[in-house]
């Protein structure tokens, strides 16, 4: 495209073709699953495909008020790493996470309720599909639209929790196409120089819309994102879910001893179009067979029966509870009255007390005065020159002395009343 | 007691509410060591320490993100942006994530966006804005836009008590340029109640910020030509004090409103909007508006004081609208 032997690098630049893992270490070793945490991961998977299609059903009688997107191949990101967190982590979702939400303890009702806009379900009709969150219990933050927002907040509640002594974890999910918003660059940077305890779960399913993950980024690996902020990374095969809970719980783990933050790129595939309206014409055939053969959920079925892990009554046991709770769940939500016009007007301000007070896990005397820490939280020791390691002279420690009360009114370079204000507009017409 | 800068006032506000609550936390660019780039922040961290006084990297979208996630939480974050001008970069956090988060899943976002704003400083196109309409323009945000150290210092407290977010217009030309003694004790100044800063009969002149200074100027010109009028501080724009302009409206029969934002799609039209609305049959006069002008803030001292409302000119335009 340039003329070769100029200074001006190529473009498109060449793909950055990685080995295997690019260097990164394996999973580390956690404990083997117990024989319940693998068939909790399948029902979570089953139920997650279970009540997808069910709405897939919902849609095609008219019943999803508006689009309706779909996770099919990706149910073992979704469940393997939400299953990754304690009761009192957060998480954040994105639309295709309705796994993460089931294991983080949402009822199906739920997410049938805010895809048929119901006044019953959480934000009452307000918002749809997965934009929905509890901030007591589950703690749960609702995503928006816009791609990317979700990773600063989340860092922001990484920081928050550590700030009040709850020993959490803050998670939430991107897509190969979200990892190209500022959001998600600004976030991600935030959270590395914090060292705030926030896993970054990239869902590479290789499409963004129409667009193949090539066309977005070019990069073999997505996780090398990571690298320009010194940001913890892993990839997992995002369609071996034993594999990516192992892979989170190594990463939460991590976030939880106060190493910073992780990102964990998943490879798996979107097997569906982006939304039901989409035929997904310009996904090569190829494509879906290749990735038809490593279904998430025959493969866990393989691994059970291969492990003898279940058996068939097992198996007809669990099929049978989620076909129970889906189908109460969905007559639940069918029989659920749309919201009273009214309620439009209401809710855009909080006009009561606040609905959530800070919860203190550590003495409120360490961050008040005189408790709090004013020894300085890093120093410049490094000049920063090319050649890295150099010493610069004397110790260039910024000093703080603690300040018992609000010092004296700084000097102000102007004397004088209000009204000496209007004086920069006078006479000058 | 001493009278004390209008930034000074914001300043106390800061250590007082953090002193009464651990909840309370500030996070910014260059706000710690340095104290923020108009020292408002001077002293905070030497007070509470690296764990409430937080220098972020240059992105305001991971800011208020971050401050947002951190109220969640419940804790109340109190953001400084550098320039209010600054605010364009994290829009969408603004107006999609933090001010729809109540209304649509019942999450408050109790925070506080600082912003040093406002032209007359020669600050040129990126630093002497005046944004406050986008963000009237969406729901679910409140905005300050205060004018005396008194009022800056109580809706400032107010502002950190308060459980929505709330974009808190600090006008650089005040910073440093006006004093008043403040109350030994604590005091807030209520959200959304506008200030009669001049009693009148003849018309209303309404209007914020640095301009109320200049309103007011205008109307002790006005009172020597034997034209009296009433001056209107609004103090909060969101929410907006209608009644108590509506009233004055119903008194003087007359108003001009006169704002520092530039004309199109200024709060002049939404005051207008208002009165016709609420007091139509009371106007005996054309609504009149004084506002800078419809282009972006010039940097030459010449430019701006063109672009700029004058003195001379609400006097004028006030003078005109009183012969009807
Ligand atoms: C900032 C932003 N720009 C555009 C869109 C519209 N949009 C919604 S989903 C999508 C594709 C997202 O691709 P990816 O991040 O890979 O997630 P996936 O759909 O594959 O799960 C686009 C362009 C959006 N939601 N947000
Ligand atoms: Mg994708």
């Amino acid at each position: 495209m340039f003329p070769k032997n100029t200074l001006r690098p190529a473009w498109p630049p060449p793909m950055h073709n990685t080995a295997k893992n690019n260097g990164r270490a394996k999973v580390t070793a956690s404990p083997a699953l117990t024989r319940e945490q693998h068939l909790d991961l399948y029902f979570f998977m089953a139920l997650n495909r279970a009540v997808e299609e069910a709405m897939v059903r919902l849609f095609r009688q008219n019943k999803i008020v508006g689009g309706l997107y779909s996770s099919l191949g990706q149910e073992a990101v979704s469940v393997g790493t939400a299953y990754a967190l304690e009761k009192r982590d957060w998480m954040a979702p994105m639309i295709r996470n309705i796994g993460s939400l089931l294991v983080k303890g949402v009822p199906p009702r739920d997410i049938f309720t805010q895809h048929m806009a119901r006044y019953t379900s959480p934000t009452k009709g307000k918002d749809g599909t997965s934009h929905f969150g509890d901030l007591k219990n589950l703690h749960i933050v609702s995503p928006i639209s816009m791609l990317g927002d979700l990773i600063p907040v989340m860092t922001g509640v990484a920081m928050a929790g550590r700030y009040l002594g709850q020993k959490i974890v803050a998670m939430t999910w991107i897509g190969d196409g979200g990892s190209s918003t500022g959001a998600f660059h600004e976030g991600l940077n935030l959270a590395a120089v914090q060292r705030a305890p926030l896993v970054l779960v990239l869902e590479n399913n290789q499409w963004a819309y129409s667009t193949p993950v090539s066309r977005q980024v070019p990069l073999r690996d997505l996780a090398d994102r990571a690298r320009a902020y010194g940001v913890h990374s892993a990839i997992v095969d995002g369609n071996d879910v034993a594999a990516v809970y192992q892979t989170a719980k190594a990463a939460v783990d991590r976030c939880r001893a106060g190493q910073g933050p992780v990102l964990i790129e998943a490879k798996t595939m979107r097997m569906r179009g982006h939304a039901q309206h989409d035929p997904a014409e310009y996904v090569p055939q190829g494509m879906f067979e290749y990735w038809k053969a490593r279904d998430p959920i025959e493969r866990c079925e393989k691994f059970l029966t291969a492990n003898k892990l279940w058996d068939a009554k097992t198996k007809s046991e669990i099929h049978a509870r989620i076909d129970g709770l889906i189908k109460a769940d969905l007559e639940f939500a069918e029989n659920s009255p749309l919201p009273p016009p009214e309620l439009a007007e209401q809710g855009v301000y909080c006009e009561g007390p606040l609905c959530l007070e800070p919860r203190w896990e550590r003495p409120i005397a360490e961050v008040t005065p005189p408790g709090c820490s004013v020894q300085a939280a890093w120093k410049v020791s490094d000049p920063g020159s090319i050649e890295a390691g150099q010493a610069m002279p004397g110790a260039p420690l910024a000093k703080f002395t603690r300040m018992e009360k609000t010092p004296a009114a700084p000097r102000s370079p102007a004397k004088g009343s209000t009204k000496k204000i209007a004086a920069r507009s006078k006479g000058r017409r | 007691m001493e009278p004390v800068t209008f930034l000074e006032a914001i300043r106390q506000a800061l250590f007082e509410e953090m002193d009464r609550d651990p909840a309370v936390i500030c996070i910014g660019e260059d706000i710690s060591v340095y104290g923020g780039a108009f020292k408002v922040t001077a002293g905070l961290l030497e007070r509470f320490g690296w764990e409430r006084v937080i220098d972020t990297p240059i992105s305001e979208t991971a800011i208020i993100g971050a401050a947002c996630g951190m109220s969640y939480l419940g804790l109340r974050p109190v953001v400084e942006l550098q320039f209010v001008d600054f605010i364009a970069c994290c829009f969408n956090q603004l107006t999609n994530f933090v001010a729809k988060s109540n209304y649509r899943w019942g999450a408050p976002v109790p925070m506080v966006v600082r912003a040093p704003s406002g032209g007359g400083v020669h600050g040129g196109p990126f630093h002497s804005g005046n944004p406050e309409m986008y963000f009237m323009h969406t729901p679910g945000l409140k905005i300050v836009y205060p004018s005396t150290p008194y009022d800056a210092k109580g809706l400032m407290k107010a502002a950190i008590r308060d459980n929505n977010p709330v974009l808190f217009f600090e006008h650089k030309f005040l910073y440093r340029r006006i004093k008043e003694a403040l109350p030994a004790e604590d005091y807030v100044v209520p959200l959304g109640q506008a200030m009669v800063r001049r009693k009148g009969s003849d018309l209303t002149i309404v209007s914020y910020a640095a301009m109320a200074h200049t309103s007011l100027e205008a109307a002790a010109e006005l009172a020597k030509e034997g034209i009296e009028a009433e001056v209107i501080d609004l103090r909060t724009l969101v929410p907006l004090d209608q009644e108590t302009i509506v009233n004055s409206v119903k008194k003087t029969n007359k108003i001009l409103i006169v704002h520092e934002d530039t004309r199109t799609g200024g709060i002049a039209g939404e005051i207008a909007a208002i009165l016709n609305e609420q007091a139509f049959e009371h106007l005996d006069g054309p609504i009149t508006r004084v506002t800078a002008l419809d282009t972006p803030v010039p940097y030459s001292p010449p430019l701006e004081e063109r672009f700029l409302p004058q003195l001379a000119d609400i006097v004028r335009a006030a003078r005109d609208l009183a012969r009807f």
